[in-house]
């Protein structure tokens, strides 16, 4: 029984196989099975496993983004507020009313309503334009969203309390443990991108999106409501933004300008896997988070840069990306 | 994938009366307004130098680059890396120094750079600005976080630099030289050629232009006069540091090019004037009972953005050219919807 | 085509050369006898809280000693920097040239200080630096009309090394952002850490404001030191608390750091804080009766709890009221000011303290301990620290 750890009881019945064996040989000085790069077995997958969670949150955001961007051709660099959005939301509802849960849901509710206003009286006007005005707009948006988030909710740094039920962590070595909540997050997302396979390849609604997106005119001379499939998908990448906002909120706090810093990383992500493909999304951002995890640890020195090379020398070779639409 | 727009290039009459009635009031200002805003005047000039050298990228070629702001740092830096701590450095070498780094920087990158196209080419422009950014944020050698110190404006000989009034004057001129040689440029044939790339590429590469050499040298140039207004900023204010490299200084000159209208040049002068301006306007605003409207000067900008965006997306130029339009022979601007469609990336 | 194509495109540059010279308010110079003060200070962003702080400090306490600087009455400006150090030059002369300020108070972000330090070289305005840290400002770069009423970055961390020593953990990984001010806090922690006799294991950095610290956290469990040793502020430090506190690292390997760790950021951070270890000039349960007396003031006039920063302000409205008394208001004196300045015993809520000769606080430095959510003073780290002041042309003479 370790002490402090009050739930590594229950937590070592459920702990990975491998991290079970790391548990009973903790890594040496010398240690076995050294990587080419002097990193040892355990280490290397607990990184591993820190990349794989980290491009899933990633994933959340760049989703939306490449949705939004594949099927209406709109840049939006307002994204990362939508994300900022999710988090204050998280918090000051979770504060009204004591349960992080039923924040969640309200708040996803009322992204979704709020991004099909913004559809409804702005976007929609802008599809057809220039990707420049676009940029424009949604770069005049960020400052607008800034400025309403401080006179709403102030300039404070907020914190997020992790529900009861998700508080405990996993041993996963004798010093280091996983936050079970971060697991909970990766499944999230892993739910999340399931769901949206499962709408955009098996249902009606995904075929008409597909479909838009393919032949703008055509799906509308066939009677299907293109406005409405653009409100529809809009208002899901504003969602998906905001979900991933309200769910990481415990783990990385509620601060103002927090849109700005995962707004770069998110295009980098839709940017690499390919714009409008959802699946190249996906293999983008866990690519992203293990570049960015382990460039930090191995690479030091050029980690800020890392992730733009990487971006720089995919482009260079595909230059629209890693998957088609 | 960027819808064809049809610029406007010749300038109407009116517009150069406005202009030489403009030149005539950057001549005179010195001697009329006090000193800090004979320098805020300054610095919007060297902000209208890199909105130009943006517009011949931008506007003419029809090449949205994010990462313009990475050329105009440059030469900043190679100002400050080459004048010693305690003397000034002489101007007329330091000058072509550093405008050959940033137009040397471009022509690596945008050799990279210049194949991808559409919002790729935005977001890989963005890309390799970011880098740099991060090569001098990260490296205490270059200067790090902190930025580094210019301590004496570059040694002219004949003319003193220091004296700010001749540094104004010195502006000026550069700002008039730059504005006629890209006017020159803008009916050269290679002018015609960037403006036919613009307008259809394919159609450019079927008549047998070699597009790509061609938009290469477009995005050295533009980065070289980049790097002189760079050069400028960094010998005024004495001090360069890594966000002059940011993705908000690049986007801050595409609004100033958007917001003047694109393509011919003194729409980026005035764009680079007009957002300065209101930018200091919003910040100035005073508390109307009790509401701090200057402290929420982003709102104000953003909103000002947005309609801008909205309502006038040719920019002041389109703006008027709208309102004052009589029904007279006007290009028409291709459908767009078509074209987009038809180009989901 | 005719002339009446007004496109006004160079009409709005001529609008814009000609209003800004003569069409905005001109600031009327006229004889009189208020003094300009002028802030400097992000009003916006990330470090508005900040801001608004250090104004309040300031103000609260120029009012205490009844609103006037050596009699004189005052007249306020202000100027959000937005923390963008590619503004400060530009908005530090705004208050200089434009305004015509006597005195500038900014600022909080190390990378427009430089450019406000540009401008105070130049220009000789009195220049009074309620926060930001960067050790040029009091060493290669420092000046006679530069002072400041803060710390430098190394101060909190110069007195890090030995507490740490003391309880045994000599061998540390140290972690920040690498930044100016992360690069300056680790100087202090290594000079320190290493006097004492403790080892540096690994120095661990990650790009400035990255806050995905997993996969260091992961090394850091891997590299098994004694103790962690960090800098962070701000949001960021809410998040490596949580983390740590998460990765189970927290009752494994002690955590320290500079005191910005725990600053404004323990009702985000929550029980995840308890028993972290920190160094700073200031902590809010400061047993003094000036602390004690200064909190209920702050309180009740801005129904806000001050911190560290509200101190810094507060501090500074001090120096300059005391300073400015001292020459009974004639601040044309300039002779005559600095040195009032320079002699100043500031009596304040985080202990009486002094002025170094290169115009740095010379200031005890408390070791505290996060328990139940407040930052807990456990005893002095270093009395009477003082800023080596290395380079600076004031210190050596």
């Amino acid at each position: 029984m370790r002490a402090g750890n009050p739930s590594s009881c229950e937590a070592r019945a459920q702990t990975p196989g491998f991290a079970r064996f790391a548990a009973h040989h903790p890594p040496t000085g010398t240690s076995r099975a050294l990587l080419p790069f002097s990193m040892d077995l355990p280490n290397f997958l607990i990184q591993l496993l820190n990349s794989v969670q980290y491009g899933l949150l990633l994933f959340m955001l760049a989703a939306g983004l490449t949705l939004i961007f594949g099927i209406m051709g709109v840049v939006n660099l307002a994204h990362g507020s939508f994300y900022m959005l999710g988090a204050y939301l998280a918090w000051s509802l979770a504060a009204k009313t004591g349960s992080l849960a039923l924040a969640i849901v309200a708040g996803t509710v009322l992204s979704v309503l709020f991004g099909l206003v913004l559809e409804r009286i702005l976007f929609r006007h802008f599809y057809h334009r220039d990707h420049l005005d676009q940029v424009l707009l949604t770069f005049g948006l960020i400052y607008i969203f800034e400025e309403s988030r401080s006179i709403l909710w102030g300039d404070d740094v907020h914190g997020v309390t992790i529900p009861q039920l998700l508080s405990a962590s996993i041993p996963l070595t004798d010093n280091l443990s996983y936050p079970v909540y971060r697991l909970f997050m990766s499944g999230v997302c892993v739910l999340l991108a399931l769901g949206l396979y499962f709408l955009i390849s098996k249902t009606r609604l995904g075929m008409k999106i597909r479909a838009g997106a393919f032949n703008h005119e055509m799906t509308e001379a066939l009677g299907i409501n293109v406005k409405l499939i653009h409100a529809v998908v809009f208002a899901l990448g504003v969602g998906l933004a905001s979900i991933a906002g309200m769910i990481a909120s415990p783990i990385s706090s509620v601060y103002p300008n927090m849109g700005s810093q995962v707004l770069i990383m998110c295009f980098v992500v839709v940017v690499i896997g390919g714009i409008g493909s959802v699946r190249g999304a996906l293999i983008s951002a866990l690519l992203v988070g293990l570049v960015d995890t382990f460039g930090k640890v191995l690479l030091p020195h050029i980690a800020g840069m890392l992730v733009y090379m990487l971006m720089a020398a995919v482009l260079l070779w595909k230059p629209e990306g890693l998957f088609k639409q | 994938m960027s819808a064809p727009k049809a610029n406007l290039e010749t300038l109407p009459r009116g517009v150069q009366a406005v202009l030489a009635a403009g030149l005539v009031a950057l001549l005179v200002f010195p001697f009329v307004g006090t000193e800090f805003y004979a320098q805020m005047v300054a610095r919007m000039m060297i902000l209208a130098i890199f909105a130009m050298s943006l517009d011949l990228l931008l506007g003419v070629t029809g090449l949205v680059s994010l990462g313009h702001a990475a050329y105009f740092g440059l030469a900043g830096y190679a100002l400050a890396f080459v004048t010693p701590q305690d003397s000034a450095a002489s101007l007329w070498w330091t000058l072509p120094v550093a405008v050959a780094a940033s137009g040397l920087a471009a022509l690596v990158i945008g050799f990279f750079v210049v194949r991808t196209k559409g919002i790729y080419f935005i977001m890989v422009t963005m890309a390799f600005a970011q880098m740099v950014f991060y090569l001098f944020f990260d490296n205490k050698v270059l200067g790090g976080s902190d930025g580094v110190y210019i301590n004496f404006k570059p040694n002219a000989g004949l003319f003193d630099l220091e004296d700010k009034r001749v540094f104004y004057y010195f502006t000026l001129a550069m700002l008039v030289l730059v504005y006629l040689f890209l006017r020159r440029l803008l009916f050269s044939p290679f002018g015609r050629a960037l403006a036919g790339i613009r307008v259809n590429e394919h159609r450019m590469r079927a008549m047998g232009f070699g597009t790509f050499g061609y938009k290469l040298a477009a995005f050295t140039l533009s980065g070289a006069l980049a790097g002189l207004a760079g050069y400028l900023w960094g010998a005024q204010t004495g001090f360069i540091n890594p966000e002059l490299m940011g993705f908000h200084m690049s986007a801050h000159a595409i609004m100033m090019v958007i917001l003047g209208g694109m393509g011919n040049f003194a729409g980026a002068i005035a764009g680079a004037f007009a957002f300065e301006y209101l930018l200091h306007a919003f910040k100035d605003l005073p508390a109307i009972g009790g509401f701090e409207t200057g402290k929420h000067w982003q709102l104000w900008m953003g909103l000002f953005i947005v309609l801008v965006v909205t309502f006038a997306p040719r920019g002041l130029l389109g703006l008027a050219e709208r309102v004052l339009r009589r029904r007279d022979t006007q290009i028409q601007e291709p459908p767009l919807a078509a074209t987009e469609a038809a180009h989901v990336e | 085509m005719t002339t009446r194509r007004l496109v006004l495109s160079r009409g709005a540059a001529l609008v814009g050369a000609a209003s800004t010279g003569l069409l905005l308010p001109q600031i009327a110079r006229a004889q009189s006898n208020k003094i300009r003060v002028g802030f400097m200070l992000p009003y916006t962003g990330t470090y508005a809280q900040l801001g608004v702080a250090i104004e309040n400090g300031v103000r609260m306490a120029i009012n205490e000693r009844g609103g006037k600087l050596g009699g004189r009455e005052i007249e306020w400006f202000k100027v959000d920097d937005e923390s963008e150090p590619s503004k400060g030059v530009e908005n530090a002369n705004r208050l200089v040239q434009r305004d015509k300020v006597d005195v500038l108070i900014g600022t909080v972000h190390s990378g427009v200080q430089m450019g406000i330090q540009r401008v105070a070289r130049e220009s000789g305005v009195l220049s009074l630096i309620p926060n930001a840290g960067a050790h040029a400002a009091t060493r290669a770069l420092c000046a006679p009309n530069v002072f400041r009423t803060s710390f430098t970055n190394s101060q909190p961390t110069l007195a890090l090394g030995k507490p740490m020593v003391d309880k045994g953990l000599k061998k540390a990984v140290w972690i920040t952002w690498k930044y100016a001010a992360g690069d300056e806090a680790f100087e202090g922690f290594k000079e320190s850490y290493t006097k004492a006799g403790g080892t540096i294991i690994k120095e661990l950095g990650l790009p400035f404001p990255n806050v995905e610290f997993q996969a260091l956290l992961t090394e850091i469990a891997s590299l098994r030191p004694d103790a962690v040793a960090c800098f962070f502020a701000g949001g960021g430090a809410a998040k490596f608390i949580k983390d740590y506190a998460a990765a189970g690292l927290k009752d494994k390997i002690p955590l320290w750091g500079s005191g910005f760790l725990t600053e404004g950021v323990l009702d985000a951070a929550g029980p995840a804080a308890e028993g972290v270890m920190t160094t700073l000039h200031y902590s809010d349960s400061l047993d003094l009766p000036k602390n004690r007396q200064f909190r209920l003031d702050y309180a009740k006039a801005f129904k806000l709890q001050p911190d560290v920063y509200a101190v810094q302000g507060y501090d500074t409205g001090v120096l300059l009221s005391q300073g400015v008394a001292t020459v009974k208001g004639d601040i044309a004196n300039k002779q005559a000011l600095y040195r009032a300045l320079e002699t100043q015993t500031i009596d304040s809520p985080r202990g009486k303290w002094t002025m170094s000769k290169a115009h740095n606080p010379v200031q005890d430095i408390y070791l505290r301990r996060v328990e139940k959510g407040d930052n807990k003073v456990v005893g002095i780290a270093a009395k009477a620290l003082s800023d080596s002041g290395a380079g600076c042309k004031l210190a050596s003479a």
